[in-house]
């Protein structure tokens, strides 16, 4: 077995006493101490997250746009203001999902992607055979780091720390980033994130990378762990690639279909015909949110009992801002919100009900029934 | 996180992680280690037996959830549950506060020498 990789932080992982995991092939910290209380830093204050593991491409060349329509289910050319974020299903020829992705616009001629650690070498493979007959290149940036600081401070406390990148940042939209020059070398700040709070997703020289995330450290900004990320990404009903989706689904069958883009009716993006016209596959399952009414805890791979048949959770956990279990699953399409189902968990059968799959969003919860 | 994360001289353990102090009433306190916490990271729910329910030794008894996952907890003998941790029910974070001051359950056993089947706090040490 291959050992796993190391991000630029991994020393300071380990000096924090973060418990390791291997996760996709990378040796990550899943939690420093309690997963919850990071939680709730990200929350109410602000935390950061190592995310050096998922894997930056740039694309350029003359043809990068006419490629990326061709590529992605989702639209690029949206896209018009420099720095703003897309994000997008990559599909393959049956409309299955080889991988969710994020693709920053800088020109027409110009992008960047950020893909899934566990992904990254198929989806890399997959691009590069589809960039035949197309201008374009692909640079795959193993050489830097990426740091996610999030939470209602993140920002602040960012720029605390880096105080003169505040004038770049601080007007950017929400899914909008911009490259900033320091010491000659070119970082990428963006306002992005998986957690539902509003905060950065840096990207910056690898080598750079212990030194940031100490002057973040020192600027009050508590490191997170992949166990704190993923219960955040599944309060705010963010897919896992992997977990909520993966070859055998759909964008429709995973609640995507708001990122499929079929305006431009003379556009052909690969996947496009296993959606649409006589001989799209059918569809007959739809995701959603459950919400436990009962003392317990829901986790992937469930099945769950309706009054239509019985489907399954992808992802399920213990929500530490609601204070009780929330999951994301597939279910019979007819089942609407608001209705009553049934989880089976170990050998009972516990009462769920069907909500919209975002449960808290900056600090609150979404919850209306 | 745990104040007394080492194996305490006066309990008996289980290979499954349990922990087991005969009591001078003659009855058993039940619950997991510190390194079981540990492990799990934070707990966040507990299913613990009824009171009167006849258990087996090695018979699955509870459950205890963290963020993370789902754990059996086992009887470590056999008798009756003659009493359960309802405020650690309540407070499940209690387990990850002091695994070894927040017991579970209490066995009424058949037969208190079974205790002796179980590892001392060296011995489970050593299988960590």
């Amino acid at each position: 077995m291959q050992a796993p990789q190391r991000t630029p932080l991994y020393d300071a992982h380990l000096a924090a006493g973060a418990r390791m995991v291997d996760f996709s092939g990378w040796d990550m910290p899943v939690n420093y101490g309690s997963q919850i209380e990071e939680h709730h830093v990200v929350r109410r204050d602000a935390g950061m997250f190592d995310v050096s593991h998922m894997c930056a491409l740039d694309l350029a060349g003359a043809d990068a746009t006419r490629y990326l329509r061709h590529l992605l289910a989702n639209d690029v050319t949206k896209l018009k203001t420099p720095g703003k974020a897309l994000y997008s299903c990559m599909l393959d020829d049956t409309a299955g999902v080889i991988d969710d992705l994020i693709v920053y616009f800088f020109s027409p001629e110009r992008y960047r992607i950020v893909v899934n650690a566990g992904t990254a070498e198929k989806d890399i493979a997959w691009m590069r055979a589809r960039l035949t007959g197309f201008d374009a290149t692909l640079l795959v940036r193993r050489d830097v780091a990426m740091i996610a600081v999030q939470g209602p401070q993140a920002r602040e406390r960012f720029w605390t720390a880096f105080p003169v990148a505040r004038a770049q940042s601080v007007l950017l939209d929400n899914f909008q980033g911009t490259e900033w020059t320091v010491d000659g070398e070119t970082w990428l700040i963006a306002r992005t994130g998986y957690t539902g709070e509003d905060g950065f997703e840096v990207t910056l020289p690898a080598d750079d990378a212990p030194a940031v995330w100490k002057a973040l450290l020192d600027a009050g900004v508590k490191p997170c762990g992949l166990g704190a990320r993923d219960t955040l990404r599944l309060e705010a009903g963010m897919n896992l690639y992997g977990q909520d989706m993966d070859e055998r689904v759909s964008p429709y069958e995973a609640g995507l279909k708001w990122t499929v883009d079929l305006k431009d009716t003379g556009r052909d993006f690969i996947g496009k015909s296993a959606l649409t016209g006589a001989h799209a596959r059918p569809c007959d399952v739809r995701f959603a949110g459950l919400l436990l009414l009962e003392r317990g805890v829901m986790r992937s791979h469930m099945k769950v009992h309706t009054a239509l048949g019985i489907g399954e959770t992808t992802s399920g956990s213990f929500s530490p801002t609601l204070n009780q279990s929330i999951a994301l699953a597939r279910i019979p399409a007819g089942v609407e919100n608001g209705s009553e189902v049934e989880i089976e968990i170990r050998d009972k059968k516990l009462k769920a009900r069907v909500v919209k799959p975002s449960f808290v969003r900056h600090g609150a919860s979404q919850l209306s029934l | 996180m745990s104040s007394s994360a080492k194996p305490a001289d006066n309990l008996k353990y289980a290979a499954s992680h349990e922990w087991a102090r005969l009591d001078a009433d003659g009855s058993i306190t039940i619950g997991i280690t510190d390194h079981a916490q540990e492990a799990l990271g934070d707990v966040v729910f507990l299913e613990l037996p009824e009171i009167g329910r006849v258990v087996k030794a090695g018979e699955s008894v509870a459950v205890i959830e963290s963020v993370k996952a789902a754990s059996d907890i086992y009887a470590p003998v056999s008798g009756e549950v003659i009493a359960r941790n309802d405020a650690a029910v309540d407070a499940p974070e209690s387990v990850n506060a002091d695994a070894y001051a927040t017991w579970l359950f209490k066995i009424k056993p058949v037969d208190a020498s079974e205790l002796n089947k179980l590892l001392d706090a060296a011995a489970y040490h050593a299988t960590l």
